[in-house]
């Protein structure tokens, strides 16, 4: 007996939807008995992670608001970077763009400092989306230019951002008077103009939220109704079709990096004026890597996304759970994240191949 | 500022122990770029190698052994990345990524409760005679004998490639999988050997930095040695002697920048940290300007047999 795999004609759509559930239960019980290895209930510690923060009565009325504080960003990072993946334009420095764009929005917001004005707020918001599509830029700009590797240059930048980060947060964008301690004047407790507060009480609903909803309904249209998003389709399943098409490479890689940028930078000047309230060292959070997870666990698709970022935010509060009520290990919640992306990487065989099993026919 | 303190010779030795981590990490994945694979996750084996192999060697004492597993560490996580992309046939670009992220999650689990302990220490090799040579033998001679195995592998690798028939046939298979099929040659087997001979020396290069250059655990230590590693691979055009080049322009430059932190230069701490990444940068973009010569032709797409 033998197995083979036979390539389908196109991916089967509806696996194409089943693979990212499945892919969430296999990781599900890799992680149980990884839990389990690690000395808890394997049961008690998926639970803690998947329906304490949502429906327990004491911890739920915490953690339900964080649930979207936490997939605002991954949400709006993880639509920037899909038009580029389903374009094979890889992306990977979003948590760059995400420091770049909070350190310029927040450098724009305190150089106003304490001027009180309606104005302020929105100015930092494009002040960090131009910060975030300048860092995208350099990528972009020497791939189009010279053919420079996106992948490595963009990843690189990450380095940078967070050396620049440390900078400025011991440097420039110092509170002058922090008594010393490193990190800028708190942006949500100390300065109204600049702060991105919640819109409505205990929902975690703020202008990143907002935002993000925005992005999935903007990307669901520009991919199914304009020619930009056919134009990127296409260049990702038919590169060479799309060139006799006369779509432009430089056009497409500049357009998805730089909203990549744009969003991404967007996302971190909303984190840094709400939730995080400062700029400092330890504010890169690795959300610009989570949203790769996110991105591809929502199969590249805004919808998709929207449930994989929220999907991923639970984690990440199930995760904080765990570390207080298990004595997880912090990092049990990021191995988890890897193992779901191989997981569902592992299980698109089924949607891109026909299994068969058995003897091979005579051709 | 006392440039005066930097002594050359040291500091040319010291380039020598701080390329080999990236060294070893990438010589393997040239091998594994030759066959036609690119594995994103060099990072990930890495710092699982670092962790690795510093917690075997604290439990055992022996940092011969620690090596050894985090060989087998690099090489059992680059089984897995193997696995779905050749069996499963994911996308490469995507299932090393993931790999990555795995790794860094892992090691930090593994790592938690050696924090802050110290790794014992792997003694130095001095080569008889040669190590005498006033100059010469203190840059060249006097070092542990993993710096001088990674010199001695990439002389392997490239010895191999260029002379030996199964690495004809490695090449063969990276040029074009499709041709290598047709003759017989089995793509997927040697692609998974090729991939777990990367894991095992990003694993090593991992290992190194935990027991010999810091020496000790801390998360997150590799901090992107394994990209710079991809990045020489490119810079060496996929080949083995330009891939030692590389890595020691690019130890020269993180050495360098150590000492003038420590030398207390009037530039701040952070630009110097950055430095070695934006010369990555710079040199990846003069590589370009000359155009990617030199990729293998089958470099990162899938191989599916009905074709």
């Amino acid at each position: 007996m033998n197995i083979r795999l036979e390539k389908r004609p196109a991916p089967s759509r509806m696996l194409l939807a089943l693979t990212p559930l499945l892919a969430v239960v296999a990781t599900m019980i890799a992680g149980g008995i990884m839990f389990w290895a690690l000395g808890a209930n394997p049961a008690e510690a998926i639970r803690t992670i998947f329906w304490d923060p949502l429906f327990d009565e004491t911890f739920g009325a915490y953690s339900r608001p964080q649930l979207l504080v936490k997939a605002g960003p991954l949400i709006l990072i993880a639509i920037g970077l899909a038009l580029g993946f389903r374009a094979g334009i890889w992306n990977i420095g979003a948590e760059g763009q995400y420091i770049i764009g909070a350190v310029v929005g927040a450098g724009v917001g305190l150089a106003f400092y304490p001027t009180e004005n309606r104005l302020i707020f929105p100015l930092m918001v494009v002040a960090g989306a131009f910060g975030g599509w300048a860092w995208a830029m350099i990528p972009a700009i020497l791939k189009t230019r010279f053919g420079t590797n996106e992948i490595l240059v963009s990843l690189m930048l990450v380095y940078v951002a967070e050396n620049i980060l440390a900078s400025v947060s011991s440097g420039l964008l110092k509170n002058p008077d922090g008594m010393g301690f490193p990190g800028s004047r708190n942006l949500a407790r100390d300065y109204p103009a600049a702060s991105n507060l919640e819109l409505i009480p205990n929902s975690g609903m703020h202008w990143g939220v907002v935002a993000a909803f925005v992005a999935v309904i903007f990307a669901y249209v520009l991919m199914t109704r304009h020619k930009m998003g056919f134009a990127i389709r296409l260049t990702g399943e038919a590169p060479r079709a799309a060139r006799f098409a006369g779509v432009s490479p430089t056009r497409l890689v500049l357009f998805a990096l730089g909203t990549a940028g744009a969003l991404a930078g967007m996302a971190g000047l909303f984190e840094v004026s709400g939730p995080a309230g400062q700029i400092s060292i330890d504010f890169g959070s690795g959300y610009g890597f989570t949203a790769i997870i996110v991105a591809f666990l929502g199969r590249l698709h805004p919808v998709g996304i929207l449930l994989a970022g929220l999907l991923m935010a639970l984690t990440y509060i199930g995760g904080e759970l765990a570390q207080l009520m298990l004595g997880m290990p912090a990092a049990a919640i990021q191995l988890f994240q890897g193992m779901l992306l191989f997981f569902l990487l592992a299980m698109d065989v089924f949607a891109n191949y026909r299994i068969r099993i058995g003897q091979r026919e005579v051709a | 500022m006392e440039l005066g303190q930097i002594n050359p010779i040291l500091l040319i030795a010291s380039l020598m122990v701080a390329s080999t981590p990236i060294l070893l990490a990438a010589i393997g994945e040239m091998v594994v770029e030759k066959a036609g694979v690119l594995n994103l996750g060099v990072e990930g084996m890495m710092i699982t190698g670092a962790v690795v192999g510093f917690v075997t060697a604290v439990n055992s004492t022996s940092p011969v052994l620690g090596f050894i597993a985090a060989a087998c560490a690099g090489a059992g996580l680059s089984l897995l990345f193997a696995l779905v992309t050749q069996y499963l046939k994911s996308t490469q670009v995507a299932t090393g990524l993931a790999l990555t992220l795995f790794g860094l999650g892992l090691s930090s689990l593994i790592g938690k409760p050696y924090a802050g302990m110290k790794a014992p220490p792997l003694g130095k090799m001095h080569i008889p005679g040669l190590s005498e040579i006033p100059v010469l033998g203190p840059i060249l001679f006097q070092h542990d004998p993993m710096v001088y195995l990674s010199v001695l592998l990439v002389a392997a690798v490239w010895a191999w490639l260029k002379y030996s028939r199964s690495g004809l046939i490695l090449r063969a298979v990276g040029e074009n999988h499709a041709a290598a099929h047709a003759l017989g040659y089995k793509v997927v087997r040697v692609r998974i050997l090729a991939i777990l001979f990367g894991g095992a020396t990003a694993g090593l290069g991992g290992a190194y930095v935990s027991l010999v250059r810091v020496p000790q655990w801390v998360e997150g230590m590799t901090a992107g040695a394994g990209w710079i590693a991809l990045a020489i691979v490119v810079f060496a055009s996929w080949r083995p002697w330009r891939v030692l080049l590389g890595a020691y322009l690019f130890g020269g430059v993180s050495v360098l920048q150590l000492n003038l932190q420590a030398a207390g230069v009037a530039i701040p701490v952070e630009y110097l940290s950055m430095s070695p990444y934006l010369v990555t940068i710079l040199v990846l973009v003069i590589i370009s300007l000359r155009g990617n010569h030199g990729a293998p032709g089958s470099l990162g797409r899938v191989f599916h047999a009905s074709h």
